[in-house]
């Protein structure tokens, strides 16, 4: 599997799609290409349809219009196996049985590789192992899952995730109940696995400052529709914020990186009360 | 599971199994010794391996209480296993066959062919009674649905006594209609392993051989679909076809069960339960040890049921739901 002669093009596109449940639409009209070897970060308010997108482009919700093209072949049409060898998810907030261990329910991701004839090879080991690594969650290998705090179950999740070894990721919020450090440390890392091993990352999250330091394409998304997008320069900008978030804030660039920074603007009577 | 997990703890990998099964072949020589008359051991295993039919004793054994020892595997097996499914795919710990109105749907489908009909093949048996649990199981399904809060581990145990309840008192209606025939199905109805069934068995064996392999192979996929159904989908799996899968054998499995002896409760819920303490919560480990450890709880309760109050006998249905219902109290408690 040659991951680096992929870097750059558009592996993974939504074309014009609408979806939702039963028969609310929730995701209207979206259109985007993700860039291969990339990290895409997708933000918007709580309910405006983030999580309705990403399990539309894992086909996990059916379309109601418009398409998804997985290396230029329609997801929802591809056998579900297939799909699940180049493309993985991890979706919000995921529940572990009580008392699956760890390294079971990493083991968990290399399913799509294993078959019948062939139930666990060297190779799965291997990928278990490395992901484990990788997620920082080795240490815990033979503990319940059920027995970890938030943070460390979400990395457990994500070592899951990487074990699948796509080239396609996408992650529904795998940073929340994690301390900003922490955050800072997996970013760093997901970051690592999209640019060293052209691997594409489509993440949702919340933290708008940690948006925009990793972000290489910044997505907005209000009310199910993409409000912009763009390189974090273009995309992250007060107006956006106001028009997104409804929030107030000034958008200054970081001393260090020069990256956009977003400052939430206190009103004055809150400032003065503070003093 | 080949090399690369344990690759140093491979005669391990085989200890657990055999002594498992070791276990079972005793457990099975002592209910078959167990009786009117205690037969020692040694003249069990004779009688299995060199059957002689001018010795009395080894027509006792193969005539009478062979079967017996039979059908408590088989059934025990069957119910922990479909319990053991039920559990994995609902990610409900309290389903269960009994709980969630299987059994007595299956029950009163051969209540009514073979009492109102009259109709007493052994040969429709498994086939009516898997026709009985479908309908228990999608009209339990249907109204744990349409209550408040759709289908909880709750609202599906609420809705499993219901339909139980109703079918329960059409059974007794139907009891009192024609007391003549349900002179012998009364005793099969508290579950039963004495009735002489031979026939229905060897007509429920490939119900119970074909769940028995769906389970073994739809193991794996179960325990991906435990976490989750978009964790499954997202990990390539076909979560509508996986789910048919496991309900036929949960279908098949239990048929096959009450065909042979009855509805016995809890058998399902208590041995996933236990056998998850010592294998943890991968269904490749669950589903064959709930298989083995099913058999052996049967044939132990059975040989209770036979030993408690002798010569009185009691029936191994009132057993397994003595000892089931404080579990099912337990896990009430500890678990929701
Ligand atoms: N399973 C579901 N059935 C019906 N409606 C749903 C379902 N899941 C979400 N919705 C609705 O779809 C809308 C969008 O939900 P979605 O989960 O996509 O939001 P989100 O952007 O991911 O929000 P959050 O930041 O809170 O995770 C919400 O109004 C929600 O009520
Ligand atoms: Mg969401």
């Amino acid at each position: 599997m040659s991951r680096s002669a992929t870097t750059g093009s558009c592996r993974l596109s939504v074309e014009q799609v609408s979806s939702g449940y039963g028969g609310t639409t929730i995701v209207q009209d979206v259109s985007l290409d993700v860039p291969g070897g990339a990290l895409t970060i997708l933000v918007g308010p709580n309910g405006c349809g983030k999580s309705t997108l990403l399990k539309t482009m894992a086909r996990v919700l059916p379309t109601s219009r418009g398409r998804i093209l997985l290396d230029g072949r329609p997801v929802h049409e591809t056998p579900t196996r297939e799909v699940a060898r180049r493309l993985a998810l991890l979706p919000q907030g995921p529940v572990a049985p009580e008392g699956l261990r760890v390294r079971e329910l990493v083991a968990q991701g290399r399913y799509p590789h294993q078959s019948l004839m062939r139930q666990w090879s060297r190779e799965d080991a291997r990928a278990v192992e490395q992901a484990m690594e990788a997620a920082d969650v080795a240490q815990f290998a033979d503990r319940p899952v059920s027995d970890l705090s938030g943070g460390q179950r979400q990395r457990c999740w994500i070592a899951m995730v990487l074990a699948q070894e796509t080239d396609i990721i996408l992650l529904d919020e795998p940073t929340t109940f994690l301390d900003l450090k922490v955050q800072v440390e997996l970013l760093q890392l997901l970051r690592r696995i999209a640019h060293e091993e052209g691997r594409t990352l489509v993440i949702v999250l919340h933290e708008l400052n940690v948006a925009a330091a990793f972000a290489d394409l910044l997505v907005m998304m209000k009310g199910g529709r993409l409000v912009a997008q763009g390189p974090v320069g273009t995309a992250f900008t007060s107006e956006a914020l106001r028009q997104v978030f409804g929030l107030e804030a000034n958008v200054v660039p970081d001393p260090v990186s020069g990256r956009p920074v977003c400052v939430p603007v206190v009103s004055a009577g809150f400032a003065l009360a503070a003093q | 599971m080949t090399t690369g997990v344990l690759p140093r703890h491979r005669s391990l990998v085989w200890a657990g199994p055999a002594a498992g099964i070791a276990l079972l072949l005793l457990a099975f020589g002592w209910h078959i010794s167990v009786g009117a008359k205690t037969i020692p051991l040694p003249t069990v295993a004779e009688a299995l391996v060199a059957y002689d039919s001018s010795v009395f004793d080894h027509v006792v054994i193969v005539d009478l209480r062979l079967p017996r020892a039979v059908f408590a595997v088989l059934v025990g097996a069957a119910l922990s296993v479909a319990g053991a499914l039920m559990q994995g795919v609902t990610r409900n710990p309290l389903a269960e066959p009994g709980l969630l109105g299987l059994l007595i749907g299956a029950s009163f489908a051969v209540v009514i062919v073979v009492g109102v009909f009259d109709l007493a093949s052994p040969a429709l048996m498994p086939l009516v009674a898997a026709l009985g649990a479908l309908v228990a199981a999608v009209a339990v399904w249907g109204i744990a649905t349409a209550a408040p809060g759709g289908a909880t581990p709750l609202t599906l145990v609420l809705a499993g006594a219901a339909v139980t309840a109703f079918l329960g008192a059409l059974v007794t209606v139907a009891n009192l209609l024609d007391e003549q025939t349900f002179e012998e199905l009364r005793v099969w109805l508290t579950g039963s392993l004495a009735g002489r069934r031979i026939e229905v068995m060897w007509w429920a064996l490939p119900w119970l051989a074909s769940g028995l392999a769906v389970a073994l192979a739809t193991a794996r996929q179960v325990t991906a679909l435990a976490m989750g159904e978009e964790t499954a989908v997202g990990l390539g799996m076909n979560v509508g076809r996986l789910k048919a899968l496991v309900l036929f054998a949960v279908i098949a499995l239990t048929a096959s069960a009450v065909a042979i002896a009855g509805p016995m409760g809890f058998v399902g819920l208590v041995v996933p339960h236990a056998v998850r303490l010592f294998v943890g919560q991968d269904y490749r480990l669950v589903v064959p040890w709930s298989a083995i450890a099913g058999a052996g709880y049967l044939l132990l309760v059975d040989i209770a049921a036979r030993m408690a109050l002798a010569p009185v006998e009691i029936s191994t249905g009132l057993v397994t739901a003595l000892l089931g219902a404080p579990i099912f109290v337990w896990l009430v408690r500890a678990r929701l």
